[in-house]
């Protein structure tokens, strides 16, 4: 059995986690597999897709390069700290209005970023939605449909603290 | 946890079970799992195409399960699926409960492959749901004593024209018991006029969930007592193991076993970081004696190592019209290893016992995967079940099916359930290869404006090395054998879309496959199709260049399809194309140093499905070669038209990935390895080089039937991005991909 040294105290989607483990432990492999939150998902481990984000004191982050130990004392949320499919948050509802994903891999990431960029700039132009999402990546092409979400919840007043931050 | 091995269940245990074996795994919609499918007369026989119970389960709490061999690999097939059922059986989509792709519960309606889940996996399912309705009618019929004729059906009641109070709903028909009967293939089916709910746009039905994080990929899946496991590869199939310290990751916190079969190397942790971390520490020495060639000499090694060579088509005497021809053209096209580059790397978790073993995989074919990983684990396949469960977007055969049998081993070597996850760098390094092709073309312009000759020789590695029944055609069982599997060269794949749909007197189209080659091919979306749409239509364009006439003019000329003339058509109207026959009419008009074109493309996809025309808007920098997709309008004729949103999104999907493959797609390796094994070594399309706007006209023909449109769209792409830059500058690239680097090459050879 495995004996990791460290008990870490991470507030996620507002909730205090005890969690054991090596403090270089990425954050990603302690949200999915001890608090079960499967919304940030493992792209590369190497901080270049963005499948993994989550928001850290607000900051879109990448979980997969984040040592869990960089996390304590610091709220983190989720996919799952935003809304639940029956209580979508309106980035997630904008989502699903202009059905923008395909196999829907890297959508936690592209909601992620994009509510950290609503909740920075409310009514952001085109250009700043594209330089925001660039560092992001998706391969079934749904680009633009995501684009279209991020236009279509901004111009809905998506825009504000994201999920439980507030 | 119940110790039965899971692979001799029946249906109604293996429900029962289903809550207790997966943690945190919703497999099943609630409503079937918690209403009537636990009240099914449990069956062990194999789900048949025949038998009307294989498809569809109707519960005492009126609930409809539908178990469908065909997987969503993220293209939308379960709602459109559900909608053509829906439609035939006269319930909500709403209502209906999903199972798919698994070896033991469900019918195997072959691979999800090849745009074909809607052409024929959807005809199938209406066949099974007209069969159910027709059933249905005719147990209401006898218990109301009316005729059928005088029933109606809305969402599962079944009532008397005329008489609402009079009726018996689905539930109480037949929940809970089962239909005993053949699906005949005679109970009529609807006519496309009367559809209320094919043919409208239906919401996706995993949206939902997919954006807020509750969707179930099979890297989500977690079994109680699962532990985690890494692949350590060598540098390719075939190599040697030199040295191998085992110890330099066993000693390692929470490592449970170091595996070492023949070449085949894995470790097994408690935890996925400790798993990560063993892997990279794990010490072995490999040599590799297979060379790959210089990336310079690729294309003359294909034409090397093909002895054969297949005429795929043939008109005329092409050579002759050649050689009588005032002026040829003569142009080589060349297309690069590409990747599937699915974002997810791939994933699977195998629970191996000693009387069976499950496996939890994205593969597109569970049913086709039972028997080689069942050699592989050395059991019958009859104790071996494979539960599709949706991957990353895989556009073809990826990694899910390799990750597989890799989880299936490791498994059997620790007695636990495994996940294992590829790294990013496994991933790039061992998905099997979309194929680099090469082209030479030939042809003429006869005095009547119409093409006189037309020569096409292509030079291909396979498209489809699909796992057979021999476990060396899993890398996994490769590594374990010392040896790959012969895989047997699927020519059709390389040849789709060889030659044209054009009406040509005289054409010779050639394919010289290239047998074996060290960088391991399969099916990428499309296969050939893609490539050979770039050659053909690039070159149909240089053959109207060279004529001064304009590339749609020409096409047309060549055409007497109506639908393929009306794509045509409609694209270029909404575009608002005009017929440019001289240089002076083309694009090229500059400001702030930036040359605007327009190019076009026509494909009817596999010769016989989807047609579709693209016209695209192109700026590109001659400074620094630098070219941008501004605009793209594409007109779609796929028959019948089930999900019109879910279609406009594969639409658009297939239209940005092409792009990405176009301008910026190549898999970089060296003499032993493939080198792009990150993000940075293979580059897609990001969002700030994405179209202004994508453009789609759907053309629907209800009195047609539905072909695929998973792939079609791709096709015409890659060739109206070379013709709108040949437009723009009147430079040809003939490269893919479309670097900076190579059109500022093209730029100077066009100057010379």
């Amino acid at each position: 059995m495995s004996h990791p040294s460290t008990a870490l105290r991470i507030r996620v989607n507002g909730a205090d986690h005890d969690v054991s483990a090596e403090p270089d432990t990425p954050l990603l492999y302690v949200l999915r597999n001890e608090l079960s939150l499967n919304g940030p998902k493992f792209g590369c481990g190497l901080g270049q897709c963005g499948a993994c984000t989550v928001h850290i004191d607000g900051a879109p982050r990448r979980s997969c390069v984040t040592a869990v130990s960089a996390a304590a004392g610091k709220d983190v949320v989720t996919l799952e700290g935003l809304g639940t499919p029956e209580r979508p948050h309106p980035l997630q509802q904008a989502f699903i209005d202009e059905q923008a994903a395909q196999c829907g891999y890297c959508i936690n990431g592209m909601i992620m970023r994009a509510s950290a960029l609503l909740a920075k700039t409310p009514r952001p132009s085109r250009d700043d939605i594209l330089s925001a999402m660039d560092a992001n990546l998706c391969r079934c092409g749904t680009h633009m449909r995501i684009v279209r979400a991020i236009e279509r919840a901004a111009a809905g007043g998506a825009a504000g603290p994201a999920g439980r931050e507030g | 946890m119940n110790t039965s091995s899971a692979c001799t269940q029946s249906r109604r245990e293996f429900l029962a079970d289903a809550g207790v074996l997966l943690v945190g795994f919703t497999l099943f919609p609630r409503g079937a799992r918690a209403g009537s499918l636990g009240a099914v007369p449990g069956t062990s026989a194999a789900p048949s195409a025949d038998a009307l119970d294989s498809w569809l389960v109707i519960g005492r709490d009126e609930s409809v399960t539908v178990y469908a061999g065909k997987v969503e690999l993220g293209t939308g097939v379960s709602t459109s699926l559900r909608q053509i059922v829906a439609e035939e059986l006269d319930v909500a989509p709403a209502r209906i409960a999903w199972v798919q792709g698994d070896s033991q519960l469900t019918v195997d309606q072959g691979r999800t492959v090849g745009s074909g889940s809607v052409k024929r996996g959807g005809a199938q399912l209406r066949r099974a749901a007209a069969e159910a309705r027709q059933a249905l009618l005719e147990m209401a019929a006898s218990k109301l004593g009316v005729p059928a004729t005088q029933l109606a059906i809305n969402d599962g009641v079944v009532s008397v024209t005329g008489d609402a109070a009079r009726s018996l709903t689905f539930g109480t028909l037949v929940g809970g018991g089962r239909f005993e009967r053949t699906v005949s293939g005679r109970a009529p089916v609807k006519a496309p006029s009367a559809y209320k709910v094919v043919g409208h746009p239906v919401p996706r039905v995993e949206i939902p969930a997919k954006v807020t994080g509750k969707h179930v990929y099979v890297h989500d899946v977690r079994l109680s007592r699962m532990v985690h496991g890494r692949v350590v590869r060598p540098p390719r199939v075939g190599a040697t193991l030199d040295s191998f310290d085992e110890q330099s990751a066993a000693k390692l916190p929470g490592v449970i076993r170091v595996v070492r079969k023949g070449t085949f190397v894995g470790v097994v942790a408690e935890r996925e970081e400790q798993a990560v971390r063993a892997a990279k520490a794990l010490t072995a020495k490999w040599s590799a004696t297979t060379v790959l060639p210089d990336a310079a000499d690729l294309y003359a090694r294909f034409k090397s190592l093909a002895t054969a060579e297949r005429v795929v088509g043939e008109a005329g005497d092409a050579a002759a019209a050649l050689r009588s021809a005032a002026r040829p053209v003569r142009a080589t096209y060349r297309w690069p290893f590409q990747l599937h580059a699915s974002i997810g790397p791939s994933c699977a978790v195998a629970d191996v016992r000693r009387d069976g073993a499950t496996v939890y995989s994205a593969t597109q074919g569970a049913h086709q995967l039972v028997a080689p990983i069942a050699a592989l684990l050395g059991m019958s396949s009859d104790n071996v079940r494979v539960v599709f469960t949706e991957g990353s977007g895989c556009y073809g055969h990826n990694g899910a099916d390799d990750v597989a049998a890799d989880a299936a081993l490791l498994s059997q070597a620790v007695g636990r359930p495994v996940r294992v996850q590829w790294s990013r760098e496994d991933e790039n390094g061992w998905e099997p290869e979309g194929p680099a092709m090469l082209f030479e073309m030939a042809g003429a312009v006869g005095a009547d404006g119409k093409i006189s000759a037309w020569t096409y020789d292509a030079w291909t590695p396979t498209h489809g090395a699909r796992p057979t029944r021999d476990p060396a055609s899993l890398v996994a069982g490769a590594l374990v054998g010392g040896s790959a599997s012969t895989a047997e060269f699927f020519s059709g794949g390389g040849e789709r879309n060889a030659r044209t749909t054009y009406v040509l007197p005289n054409e010779r189209v050639v394919s010289h496959p290239v047998p074996s080659f060290p960088i391991r091919t399969s099916s990428l979306r499309g296969l050939g199709s893609p490539q050979n749409s770039f050659a053909n239509e690039s070159f149909m364009d240089e053959l109207a260049v060279a004529a001064g006439v304009d590339a749609i003019e020409l096409r047309r000329r060549h055409l007497s399809d109506a639908r393929a003339l009306a794509v045509i058509e409609a694209a270029a109207k909404r575009s608002g194309w005009t017929p440019r026959t001289s240089i002076r009419e083309r694009g090229g008009a500059a400001s702030n140093g930036i040359r605007k074109g327009r190019g076009f493309a026509y494909v009817q996809y596999d010769r016989t499905e989807a047609y579709v025309a693209a016209v695209v808007d192109v700026d590109v920098r001659p400074d620094t070669g630098l070219v941008r997709v501004r605009r793209v309008c594409v007109a779609h004729d796929c028959g019948l038209i089930v999900n019109p949103d879910g279609l406009r999104n594969q639409i658009e999907g297939n239209v940005v990935q092409a792009i990405s493959r176009t301008l910026k797609e190549a898999v970089r390796f060296d003499s032993t390895r493939v080198t792009g094994v990150d993000w940075n070594g293979y580059p897609i399309l990001r969002f700030s080089a994405i179209p202004d706007a994508i453009d789609v006209d759907l053309i629907d023909h209800p009195d047609q039937p539905s072909v695929g449109a998973g792939e079609a769209a791709t096709s015409p792409i890659p060739a109206a991005i070379a013709n709108a830059i040949f437009d723009a500058t009147g430079a040809r690239v003939r490269q893919v991909p479309f670097t900076p680097d190579r059109v500022r090459e093209a730029l100077r050879a066009s100057k010379v």
